[in-house]
């Protein structure tokens, strides 16, 4: 079997395994936010947090909730990291220093997990499980809590409410994470990820010198690392770590998880709003894109035209040899088309377009098919502006869904829209413009700046996988791009709710032969238009001077 | 009324408002030109301390551009203003005869209050719009509405509508004002098409927003862009400075460039022109909307209300069969009925006369050729109209009438009547009986069929508006069996029979309720509430001045069928929007493509590989995209005037040509134009 072969059944194996689940998780998705009954568990856990479970809330409470949620959970990580010596299963390392520690708090609560620090020289075992890996999975729910309320939105009519956040979250953990999460981490173990409290390993490498390879609750937070989209290593090699990913089928596995709920969501959209092809529809735009993308990458990755590369037959350098070029860049497509930010490969070291193409995938806001709920209520948002300009075209005040999309529907999509290339764009210029940005440069000319462009897009879009080659546990690059994060994160969070409880007010606009008809191919094409025309526009230059710079050679 | 869309004497007069136009506290509405004209006043300063060739070709283009909106809007403006004149004319002061308590007083009509009484005679000139309430007249509407046959308007019922400014041609009426002074009907209509009042229609806020948020984008694009430049500048010092590009980065007049050819200048230029035009293509024919808001619903209408009468059928209803009862002879019955209705000057009657003469060949008769005969007119009370000639006394009128008739004449009605009667309810007709007394005997001749006649070319209208995705409700006083059958022959998909005036304003309320928009026309008192609450209120020009107070639009034609063209206006308008916004993003592509590798192949020879056009110079390549920016304008002048084609059709085929012509015809065409820009431009000097 060539290697190409190699990669295409990799991939469509990935297709027809998603394509199985969709509907059994999605209509299992929303059984579990449209359900009335409480399990026992949730209604101690209401009782112990204080919330009446039957109650509803408006946006405005609703988006309170989640900021209150999330910046306890800031607050606590923080405190957690900052007196981890005093603390079980410390190993014996410190106190993570302030600046880093904010870093690390804001990142894994947006569901970033960027990492400027290394997991296994730095944080202890009780703050990996208790602190990290918890925010693994609240962080996905809250994600999933934001998606399925602007779904509300759009089901609901006439309504103020969008549902309890609380409830939401307890059930999006209890009842879906934490199900997948457990068989997948059996299945991990058994492909030889660990799962121990040992203190590591003591090897003899090849060279005879001795080496110590830490060992750790690894498998668990593996599972939720990937199936919550959110990326933060055990290790500092994250993916590429046998201990984290011990063989192809492993990886496959990781991919697979990595998706899953993301594109399920489609179908819980599909169902809410009561109709399925609405779905399916918002699923095939994501579902281009993420083919069109691991298509480019891999090509591009097998293409270049460097000495080496056209020696072996594809850029080989920073992909573990274990996966080899074609899974590796599949892997790099789905960790940045989500918000997941997990590596099996080193994006770095990948050809000057293969690079650009993680970055475009971030910079599409990560929609295709995005993190866990950020993907989807990502998409929706763009879903909504494409309505709007192509929805003039029919003759009629545009809707979507039945919702007519006004000044303040178009106010806040766009609002929305607009944080992440504000953020990416100022934060890479400040980076630029400073001597403290520009000195965390390993490199430099346009690949030095590829690399500050690549983490402003990272840490702005939640995804967490780094370029590589930058120093980032600077206080300068620490805070800048812990402000990214937590503004990336939560600014659209606000407009998205609000653009729920603007469409929850509305009734509905019933279809008919003079609606804009989307759940058709046509839609799906304007949609993937829209975004990448949209996201062409305004990465363009900046991408002019870094990956395409290097890249091209005329 | 037709004027071109775009002459050049129509652009010629546009000008000196287009340069008036220039003034930041007029431009500031509109934000994005507001930042070219910024862009092109700073550069102008550029130009000044740094001139070079390159710099004042980009400097006079950048003016052009903020001058060729202004042109657009200036335009579009122009052409209501003639429209304006002409109104201005029939609002000349005149006299008003006022009546006091004990005669009449001579004032300015610009004194008249509301309630004041003034009288109007031949000759005399409306002082102001108000109401007939005593006398009847000819009136020459034609100052308002070009039409310049005469109408009548009498006291009472829903004719009794006068405006200002039309002339009384005959007899004497007494008409209370009802507008305040200074609000007439024709202050309104001037304000209208000259634009004065217009006001920012909620889906033009709504695209103002996403200009706004795209402007933003592009502002923020290039602005950051600056810092990266100066980096990559600096990493590569031996590169020489650039007319693009030097040590303190991308230069002024450049950065300009790229803000004014990304930002959507070319919907944001053409958009106020476009709402002003839709409003204009309402006022062609003869149709004043009294918001803009009103001419967007109409684009958004679900459900259109018609009433039958006047609308769906021709007004009266007319005789379309004799049906003869016994062993009378067709011949026979036609003739009795034709004498029968010879004095019946109803339209029914008038109707019986017509077909008995078309379709029986009977000779024109008039009722002086009859001697000796005794005419009895149709009266509401007998129900019936006839004649008595020759000792023979024939009667036609309503069924139960003509039969009780026939019985105290010593006849008898055969059962077969009551089958050949409910036989024509049943089919939505309306019987009239034909009865013959004579020598002491009485019997029933037969039965006229009246029937609704719909009026040609509905089933078509409404098929299209089907098609649409407008469903087409009638509304009728006839019994549910009548309705049943003209709605089934006109082609409407529902109806509402024994409608009063309160079932209609049910009927809007529950399709609203349904997230439904409403369309209606009327022009009764009675029909007020309703056209209030209807999201689009046509009201009759004819109509009362309460209809044309409540409704949203005044038909000055009066003509109700005129609501499906109103619904095609406001989604033409609408379409033009979204048609040239989608064509002013996708156009950006292309100017990316010959800016980018402009301002950064010197630093980075690859990216010469992105100048797709083979461009000539990175000086030409600029300015072929500034040019194109500002020419591209101009040429969408006329489409924006206009409207773009809008074909009746399902929204899917409809968005897919659209999306064609548009989307992709929006990134196709710049690449040619700028080439051919290009291409000329590259032998001025300064350009290598």
């Amino acid at each position: 079997m060539s290697n190409d072969v190699a990669g295409i059944v990799f991939v469509g194996s990935l297709v027809l395994a998603l394509a199985v689940v969709y509907r059994p998780l999605g209509d299992h998705m929303y059984r579990v936010y449209a359900g009335t009954r409480h399990a026992r568990v949730e209604r101690v856990l209401y009782r112990l947090i204080g919330v009446r479970p039957d109650a509803e809330q408006g946006w405005a409470a609703y988006a309170r909730s989640v900021l209150a949620f999330s910046a306890v959970g800031i607050l606590f990580l923080y405190l957690f990291q900052r007196v981890q010596q005093w603390l079980l299963l410390s190993l014996g390392f410190d106190a993570v220093k302030p600046d880093q520690a904010w870093n690390t708090a804001v990142s894994f609560v947006t569901n970033t997990n960027w990492q400027s620090y290394s997991g296994e020289s730095t944080m202890g075992h009780l703050v990996q499980m208790a602190g990290l890996a918890v925010q693994n999975f609240v962080s996905a729910a809250v994600g999933m809590c934001v998606a399925i309320a602007l779904v509300r939105g759009f089901a609901r009519r006439k309504s103020a409410q969008l549902g309890n956040f609380w409830v939401d979250l307890v059930r999006g953990t209890l009842r879906i994470l934490l199900p997948i999460a457990f068989v997948g981490a059996v299945l991990l173990i058994a492909g030889g990820v660990v799962q121990n409290f040992g203190g590591g390993d003591v090897v003899r490498g090849l060279g005879g010198g001795q080496q110590v390879i830490p060992g750790g609750p690894v498998a668990s937070q593996e599972v939720i690392k990937v199936l919550g989209t959110n990326g933060g290593g055990f290790y500092n090699a994250n993916s590429a770590h046998p201990f984290e990913n011990g063989t192809a089928w492993t990886n496959w596995l990781q991919i697979f998880l990595i998706l899953l709920i993301p594109f399920s969501l489609c179908r819980t959209f599909g169902r809410m709003v009561g109709q399925n092809r609405q779905g399916y529809a918002i699923a095939a735009v994501m579902g281009v894109i993420a083919l069109v993308s691991v298509g480019l990458t891999a090509v591009f990755q097998a293409l270049h035209h460097g000495t080496v590369p056209v020696a072996v037959g594809a850029a080989t350098e920073g992909v573990e040899a274990r996966f080899g070029v074609v899974d590796s860049a599949v892997f790099a497509a789905a960790t940045t088309l989500t918000s997941t930010g997990a590596v099996d490969s080193f994006h770095d070291s990948y050809t000057s377009l293969g690079g650009m193409m993680t970055m475009i995938n971030m910079m599409l806001g990560e929609v295709a098919p995005g993190g866990t709920g950020s993907g989807l209520y990502g998409m929706l948002v763009l879903a909504v502006l494409t309505v709007f300009v192509a929805g003039l075209m029919v003759g009629r005040t545009p809707e979507y869904l039945g919702k007519k999309i006004g000044a303040r529907e178009v106010k806040l999509a766009a609002a929305c829209f607009l944080v992440t290339p504000l953020l990416v764009l100022t934060g890479t210029a400040a980076a630029m413009a400073t001597e403290s940005g520009r000195a965390g440069m390993l490199n430099d000319g346009a690949h030095g700046f590829s690399e500050v462009l690549y983490a402003f897009t990272s840490a702005s879009n939640n995804n967490g996988s780094a370029f590589a080659g930058l120093t980032v546990n600077t206080v300068w690059y620490d805070t800048a791009l812990g402000l990214c994060m937590a503004l990336g994160r939560f600014l659209p969070i606000v407009f998205v709710l609000a653009l729920a409880g603007s469409l929850a007010r509305q009734g509905h606009a019933p279809a008919s032969e003079g609606t804009l008809p989307t759940h058709r191919p046509q839609f799906v094409g304007m949609v993937v238009g829209v975004t990448v025309v949209l996201v062409a526009l305004t990465f363009l230059p900046a991408l002019a001077l870094g990956p395409l710079a290097e890249g091209i050679h005329s | 009324m037709t004027t071109p869309t775009l002459s050049p004497a129509l652009l010629l007069r546009a000008l000196p408002d287009a340069l008036r136009k220039l003034d930041p506290r007029t431009l500031w509405r509109n934000p994005v030109m507001l930042i070219v004209e910024i862009g092109a006043a700073w550069t102008t300063v550029l130009a000044v301390t740094d001139p070079s060739v390159f710099a004042w070709l980009i400097v006079a283009w950048l003016w052009l551009t903020v001058l060729f909106a202004n042109l657009a809007e200036a335009v579009a403006e122009g052409r209501g203003k003639a429209q304006a004149d002409s109104l201005r004319r029939a609002r000349r002061d005149t006299m008003a005869r006022r009546l006091t308590g004990d005669g009449e007083e001579t004032v300015a009509a610009s004194e008249l209050r509301q309630g004041d009484r003034v009288v109007v005679e031949a000759g005399e000139v409306v002082p102001g719009d108000g109401d007939v309430v005593e006398g009847i007249a000819s009136v020459d509407e034609s100052a308002i509405t070009g039409e310049s046959a005469p109408v009548i308007r009498e006291s009472g019922g829903d004719r009794s509508a006068v405006t200002g400014g039309t002339r009384v041609l005959s007899d004497r009426v007494v008409v209370e004002i009802t507008q305040r002074p200074g609000e007439s009907f024709v202050d309104r209509m001037i304000a209208l098409v000259e634009g004065a009042s217009r006001q920012k229609t909620p889906n033009e806020i709504a695209l103002n927003i996403l200009l706004a948020a795209l402007t933003v984008i592009f502002l923020l694009a290039v602005a950051t862009l600056q810092p990266m430049a100066i980096y990559a500048k600096g990493g590569n010092p031996g590169v020489p400075d650039t007319v693009a590009l030097d040590g303190d980065g991308i230069t002024g007049v450049v950065l300009v460039s790229l803000v004014v050819c990304l930002i959507p200048t070319t919907i944001g230029a053409l958009l106020s022109a476009i709402g002003i035009a839709g409003m204009d293509r309402l006022v062609q024919r003869n149709v004043l909307a009294m918001s803009g808001r009103a001419v967007e619903a109409a684009g958004d209408v679900d459900t259109l209300l018609l009433d039958k009468t006047g609308t769906i059928t021709l007004g009266d209803r007319r005789a379309s069969a004799f049906v003869p009862v016994g062993g009378v002879g067709d011949k026979e019955l036609a003739d009795a009925a034709h004498l029968s209705s010879l004095a019946d000057e109803t339209p029914e009657g008038r109707s019986v006369v017509a077909f008995a003469r078309e379709h029986h060949g009977l000779p024109e008769r008039s009722p002086d050729e009859l001697a000796g005969a005794v005419w009895v007119p149709f009266s509401a009370q007998t129900r019936m109209s006839g004649v008595d000639v020759d000792g023979r006394t024939l009667r036609k009128g309503a069924a139960a009438a003509v039969a009780d008739w026939v019985r105290a004449s010593g006849g008898d009605v055969p059962a077969e009547l009551a089958a050949l009667v409910d036989g024509v309810s049943a089919s939505g007709g309306t019987p009239l009986v034909v009865g013959e007394a004579a020598d002491g005997a009485a019997r029933v001749l037969g039965v006229v069929h009246l029937k609704d006649v719909v009026k040609d070319g509905m089933r078509e209208r409404f098929d299209r508006m089907r098609r649409m995705g407008i469903r087409t409700v009638m509304i009728t006083g006839d019994n549910p069996v009548t309705a049943q059958a003209i709605a089934a022959e006109a082609g409407v998909d529902d109806f509402l029979a024994e409608a009063r005036p309160e079932d209609k304003l049910a009927l809007i309320r529950k399709e609203q309720e349904g997230g439904r928009l409403v369309a209606m026309t009327g022009d009764g008192t009675n029909d007020a509430p309703a056209l209030a609450k209807a999201d689009v209120g046509v009201a009759m020009n004819t109509g009362t001045s309460a209809a044309k107070e409540a409704g949203n639009m005044v038909d000055l034609d009066s003509d109700p069928t005129k609501l499906i063209e109103i619904v095609e206006i406001g989604k033409q308008l609408l379409i033009t929007r979204g048609a040239l916004t989608t064509f002013s993003i996708a156009n950006d592509v292309a100017k990316y493509f010959a800016i980018v590798p402009a301002l950064f192949t010197a630093v980075y020879p690859g990216l010469a590989a992105l100048n797709v056009m083979r461009l000539h110079s990175p000086q030409s390549a600029i300015l072929s995209a500034v040019v194109f920016n500002a020419l591209v304008i101009v040429a969408l002048i006329p489409l924006a005037l206009r409207g773009v084609r809008y074909r009746p059709g399902g929204a899917a085929g409809l968005l897919s040509r659209n999306l064609s012509v548009y989307g992709l015809g929006g990134v196709v065409v710049p690449f040619a134009g700028i080439k051919l820009i290009d291409l000329v431009v590259q032998f001025l000097p300064g350009m290598s």
